[in-house]
């Protein structure tokens, strides 16, 4: 029975267009004379940008859950990996990104390109093994790696000290350097200024999104949410994308203001965790089918998105943009080093705590009921610490459900188990099963 | 109000008929291939048993991972729900509920009125189920009936290291070889075993009363380990502790 009004997105066809105009970009970047480079999707992407206009990016996260969306085709790619003798429980990214370098497929149709650098970062301990072993069998790619591990951000320390903010941008300016010797060209630092505040621009408007998803009525569902946070991790510096989520925004506040609803019979709503089982997304639509909506999730807002948490009033909004526009090559490095440092997806790399905590302030601020968690077996990175995060939520007073899975491989995700689950909890809810 | 509750489960498929709280009679089948003959075999031999007619029930709940064959129900009920249900029934003090199945465990923690606050459900693996006693036995050859009791007589701690089912039976055949005696072995398959329901319910915090459900609950082997490694008094199991979940839709029915 619905209760609200809902309608289409109206840019959803833009975003889909967006979105394969950036990966058709990428494996045609040599016919027009082109650069291409692999990464990871926290990678600062907009240091590669001052090469020219001419240079695309491919990065291995939404990479990879674009293969796994595809289940048949992933597990041919599964398969070649473990055929290599790369371990069946390693990332399922990188599994699905390896087996497709080996099956030379790309995962968008025609053979995999090859890129001519990888410019990545080191976020958890499958990273720089990823591009170390991607560039190999690549046949050679040179290989540069960012280390962020810096330390939390405030308010889990006391402040960003200047020493650590320095630590990164002083290997973004020796990347520049290294960029520089390995594809021949000049660096643009006007290009790069533009890229850095493009990417400043994303990923701010991108919280101010997912901040509108406070409204009851949720105007996004999550299974949306995934096809639009997705241009952060494809090239949060990419002026087209910054352009979409200004458009974006206007339009879910425009759902806002007149209480269009992504889920008509929103009854009950609930937050998740982690990336999702890729090729099981219908577990979304099934919830909706009781009358549950996914607001979102910690990683979906704050993967590519930029926020604050404030210990003392547990809130979570937008981490407000630099007041000014940086002028020196310098400044801007200082500036990505310290924007991206407070990202909220960095921080539980340090403390389960801190996740708890920022995942507690979004389900009492966006108003859930239940919280779903995903025992991702694919990610060890966003996994770790999942187990003690639930007890802190248990302890919160949320109630929690969590259920075993793999972002990446379809192995490891049984089906009619977790809908078993999601009965019981949507049952718990208070909500009864559709007819 | 009369009510039925059927559980159509892996391995039996249980009837319960219920007058409001009075439990009128109750009957129990081995589910087979045909999981709706037996839903029928059950359900008719328990309205014999009763002495009952099928229009004087005026609604069924079936619960159970068969409970969409139950064609003649009104009301599905989760297992969990069930259990809870159940368990509130047997013991009002109840707040954690274990119910060892044949192909699944399950731990619940619930409120006073017997409604679900968490739960954790083992499917993954044999080896915290009610099937890896009855494969063990066969190892053993000895009749599962036996294996609990057997056990008990055992003053001897065995590690077994295996987290399935399949390589635990080879560890199994490993200690038969190296001349292990039987209630030694019967003990650590127990330990094991209860070792991964006390994982399981240690997930959900340990909040007394305790009480375990389903077929395993007859077996003392089973629930000695538990209440030694949980460190608690006691461990409440309903007279049948095997119908609990079929109690628990009947009882959900009549809501």
């Amino acid at each position: 029975m619905a209760k609200y009004p809902t309608e289409q997105l109206k840019c959803w066809s833009k975003a889909k267009e967006l979105r394969e105009e950036f990966y058709k970009n990428f494996a045609q970047a040599k016919d027009k004379g082109g650069l291409r480079w692999m990464g990871s999707a926290w990678a600062f992407d907009a240091v590669p940008s001052g090469l020219g206009e001419d240079v695309y990016c491919v990065t291995g996260e939404p990479y990879g859950a674009t293969c796994a969306f595809d289940r048949p085709l992933s597990q041919k790619f599964l398969n070649a990996s473990a055929n290599y003798g790369f371990a069946r429980d390693l990332c399922a990214y990188m599994r699905n990104y390896w087996g497709s370098i080996l099956c030379n497929k790309y995962a968008l149709g025609g053979k995999f390109p090859k890129a001519d650098f990888s410019w990545s970062q080191h976020i958890c301990c499958s990273h720089a093994k990823w591009y170390q072993n991607a560039c190999e069998l690549e046949g050679g790619v040179p290989l540069y790696c960012v280390d962020v591990g810096a330390g939390a951000y405030p308010p889990f320390e006391p402040e960003m000290y200047a020493h650590r903010i320095k630590y990164v941008s002083d290997q973004l300016l020796e990347g520049i350097e290294w960029l520089q010797k390995v594809t021949g060209r000049e660096f643009n630092d006007e290009l790069f200024a533009k890229a850095a505040w493009n990417d400043i621009r994303s990923t701010y408007k991108w919280a101010q999104i997912c901040m509108l998803n406070r409204a009851t009525p949720a105007p996004l569902d999550e299974k949306s949410i995934y096809s639009f946070y997705v241009f952060g991790t494809l090239q949060k510096s990419n002026k087209a994308f910054a352009d979409f989520y200004d458009e974006l925004y206007d339009e879910v506040k425009d759902r806002v203001d007149r209480g269009i609803a992504a889920v008509p019979n929103e009854q009950k709503r609930i937050m998740t965790d982690t990336q999702p089982p890729w090729g099981f997304l219908k577990i979304y639509r099934y919830m909706e089918e009781w009358g549950v909506v996914s607001i979102g999730s910690l990683y979906t807002f704050g993967l590519e998105g930029m926020w604050l948490y404030d210990d003392e009033k547990h809130e979570f909004t937008p981490r407000p943009m630099p007041e000014q526009k940086p002028r020196t090559r310098e400044e801007i490095c200082t500036m990505l080093a310290d924007w991206h440092l407070s990202k909220p997806e960095y921080q539980h790399f340090y403390h389960p705590e801190y996740k708890t905590k920022m995942m507690d302030s979004i389900a009492k601020n966006w108003k859930t009921d239940g919280i779903i968690l995903h025992y991702n077996r694919g990610c060890e990175g966003l996994s770790v610490g999942i187990a003690e995060n639930r007890l802190g939520l248990i302890e919160r007073g949320n109630k929690v459900m969590a259920y075993e899975g793999n972002m990446g491989d379809a192995n490891e995700f049984d089906e009619a188990a977790t809908i078993k689950r999601l009965d019981i909890f949507m049952e718990s809810l208070g909500l009864s099963k559709p007819a | 109000m009369i009510t039925a509750g059927i559980e159509s489960g892996a391995k039996n498929t249980k009837v319960v008929i219920m007058d409001n709280d009075k439990i009128l009679c109750k009957n129990m089948v081995l589910t087979g291939f045909d999981q709706r003959l037996a839903v029928k075999r059950a359900f008719e031999d328990a309205l014999k048993a009763g002495n009952l007619s099928k229009d004087k029930i005026e609604k069924i709940g079936a619960t159970g991972s068969g409970k969409d064959f139950v064609e003649i129900a009104d009301v599905n009920v989760n297992d969990i729900k069930a259990m809870g249900k159940a368990a509130n029934y047997f013991f009002s003090n109840a707040r954690t509920v274990v119910d060892v199945g044949s192909e699944e465990g399950r731990t619940v923690k619930i409120n006073e009125n017997g409604d679900i606050e968490d739960f954790v459900i083992n499917e993954k693996c044999a080896a915290g189920a009610g099937s890896f006693i009855e494969a063990m036995a066969r190892a053993l050859e000895v009749d599962l009936e036996e294996m609990g009791p057997l056990a008990l007589t055992s003053d001897k701690e065995i590690g077994m290291n295996a987290q399935c089912v399949v390589f635990a039976e080879s560890e199994v055949v490993g200690l038969i070889h190296a001349k292990t005696a039987t209630n030694d072995i019967s003990r650590a398959i127990h330990d094991s075993m209860a070792s991964r329901i006390v994982s399981m319910i240690r997930r959900i915090g340990v909040n007394e009363d305790i009480v375990v459900m389903g077929g395993v609950g007859r077996n003392p082997g089973f629930i000695t380990p538990i209440q030694r490694e949980l460190n608690v008094e006691k461990i409440y199991v309903p007279d049948e502790p095997e119908f609990g979940p079929a109690l628990g839709a009947a009882l959900v029915a009549a809501l």
